[in-house]
């Protein structure tokens, strides 16, 4: 005879035995490290961008080159000007807000683990987190930011006029397509694509958007995949032109 | 944890033996069968050892959703999970779902969820729809006929950390209802305008999306992504979008009216 299974209102407790708790610490120090990395990148607000040799690549931190484009002088840290969308439309995202609900808020922090315990628990229906529900409109900012990604990739390809690729070309490519792929893999992209229909075959129009609401279900159905591997990329990206621009090495490159 | 894929042997089960006022973990220890599951040990320790044990099941093969328990501290049904997937080096645990009421032992009271489910009006066909033309098409109902697996094991409620943790019953219907409501708003026949039901009866914004509904599904519905998130966007359309407001298109869903209790 054992003992009487605890109090499921007590954190923490539970009767798993398996070691639940490492995806939560897991993800608490992956965010924090990331968190920290890039608001020390935004106060330096340095070395974001390859010129050297014709070449120009811009770090997704610094993107689109605001004080290039508008010719203000730079100050720090001006790269919140563009980071509200990516930051916004992260901090919203379904995924992660099963991350942050997990690990942060543990409300609970797994499945049949007891969180903690609360006076009164609101979920998202008061102030803060009902502000979630805004996620579409960080998501319109976002994919616009991705836009100027993609211009800034297709424009890192020409060193002088002419065509050329090197390390840093495929790095902000393949920054770029996992950014995509998280971005439109959105789940209230995917609502407002299709899945707000509740007819898909009423009229062509429904049609060709039931297509599309299956393409973007297939991206969303590895949304958490392509969210950790996209703030991986975005993070090595700006850490490779960070080194390459402070001088620490070269970008290998060939020019056509 | 070790896992092995040794069949049978000598293995030990803690079942809870209690009921709503008192309980207590009782160890049975029992000779095991290549391929046995948590059910097939449970009925033989009810056989042999136990006579008075109370545990709920019907068809042992995954479908009937009556063998709901708590393996090892997860949510299972009881004949789908086989003794040779769970660590041999340890007891097993079984105990009853914690978020409703236990009856005796492993049985619990899941009525509390058929009241809830009185409270979804049925499909009420479109009034704009000529009589008998209730035809739809393949892509509309794949979709629904993902909800239509649920067994009604109730594990989903069962894990739930509003209902199981927060004990808010009263507030929030549970992902299973969800799925219901889901089925129902998405049907392109139906004429009834849920969302002020799913927005305050039901609760949606309780939850906070930690999927761990989804991850204890036997039958592998995708209650978050396709159910909950779907809705939840719906209200977002409706109540919280404020383009649509200025366009006045929330107020627009063609073809549904309100229920007449809150019109």
């Amino acid at each position: 005879m054992t003992t009487v299974a605890p109090s499921p209102r007590r954190l923490g407790a539970t009767m798993r035995r398996d070691k639940w708790w490492v995806q939560p610490v897991a993800i608490v120090t992956a965010l924090t490290l990331f968190g920290i990395y890039s608001i020390v990148r935004i106060v330096l607000s340095k070395y974001y961008a390859i010129t050297a040799g014709g070449a120009h690549l811009q770090s997704p931190f610094f993107s689109p080159d605001l004080p290039g484009i508008f010719s203000f002088k730079e100050f720090r840290p001006w790269a919140v000007l563009v980071l509200w969308a990516p930051l916004g439309m992260r901090s919203t995202c379904y995924y992660y807000r099963k991350s942050y609900y997990r690990s942060f808020f543990l409300a609970p922090p797994s499945c049949a683990v007891a969180g903690v315990a609360r006076r009164k628990y609101t979920g998202e229906t008061r102030f803060p987190f009902v502000l979630n529900n805004l996620h579409r409109f960080f998501f319109y900012a976002a994919a616009l930011v991705v836009v100027f990604l993609w211009i800034d990739t297709v424009r890192g390809f020409f060193y002088h006029g002419d065509f050329g690729i090197g390390l840093g070309n495929v790095i902000m490519l393949v920054n770029v397509v996992c950014l995509s792929g998280f971005t439109f893999g959105c789940n209230s992209w995917r609502h407002i694509i299709g899945g707000k229909m509740n007819c898909f075959d009423c009229s062509a129009v429904a049609r060709t958007r039931h297509k599309a609401w299956q393409k973007v279900s297939i991206l969303n159905g590895k949304h958490m995949q392509w969210a950790w591997i996209s703030m991986f990329t975005v993070g090595l990206t700006d850490l490779y032109i960070w080194l390459v621009s402070s001088g620490a090495f070269h970008d290998p490159h060939h020019v056509f | 944890m070790s896992e092995t894929m040794a069949a049978g042997g000598t293995r030990t089960l803690q079942i809870w033996r209690g009921d709503l006022t008192s309980g207590q973990l009782v160890d049975y220890t029992l000779e095991t069968e290549p391929g046995m599951v948590v059910l097939d040990a449970v009925l033989e320790i009810q056989r042999s050892q136990a006579p008075d044990l109370a545990v709920r099941w019907n068809c042992k093969a995954a479908k009937c959703g009556s063998c709901s328990a708590e393996v090892n501290g997860k949510p299972r049904l009881m004949c789908k999970t086989r003794l040779d997937h769970l660590p041999a080096d340890e007891p097993i645990t079984v105990e009853p779902m914690r978020a409703f009421p236990i009856i005796q032992d492993l049985v619990t009271d899941v009525s509390w969820n058929y009241e809830v489910n009185k409270k979804i009006i049925p499909f009420t066909p479109r009034e704009d729809l000529p009589e008998g033309d209730y035809l739809i098409d393949q892509a509309d109902t794949d979709r629904m006929s993902e909800f239509r697996k649920c067994i009604e094991c109730f594990m989903c409620q069962d894990v739930c950390h509003i209902l199981r943790d927060q004990r808010m019953h009263n507030k929030y219907y549970g992902p299973r209802f969800m799925v219901r409501l889901a089925s129902l708003d998405m049907h392109p026949l139906d004429g009834i305008d849920r969302i002020d039901q799913i927005a305050d009866e039901a609760g949606i914004g309780l939850c906070n999306i930690t999927k761990c509904c989804t991850e204890v599904c036997p039958e592998g519905i995708h209650i978050t992504d396709n159910a909950i998130i779907p809705l939840k966007e719906r209200v977002v359309d409706a109540r919280h979008d404020p383009i649509l407001k200025i366009f006045k298109r929330n107020n627009t869903r063609p073809g549904k009216k309100k229920p007449e209790a809150s019109a």
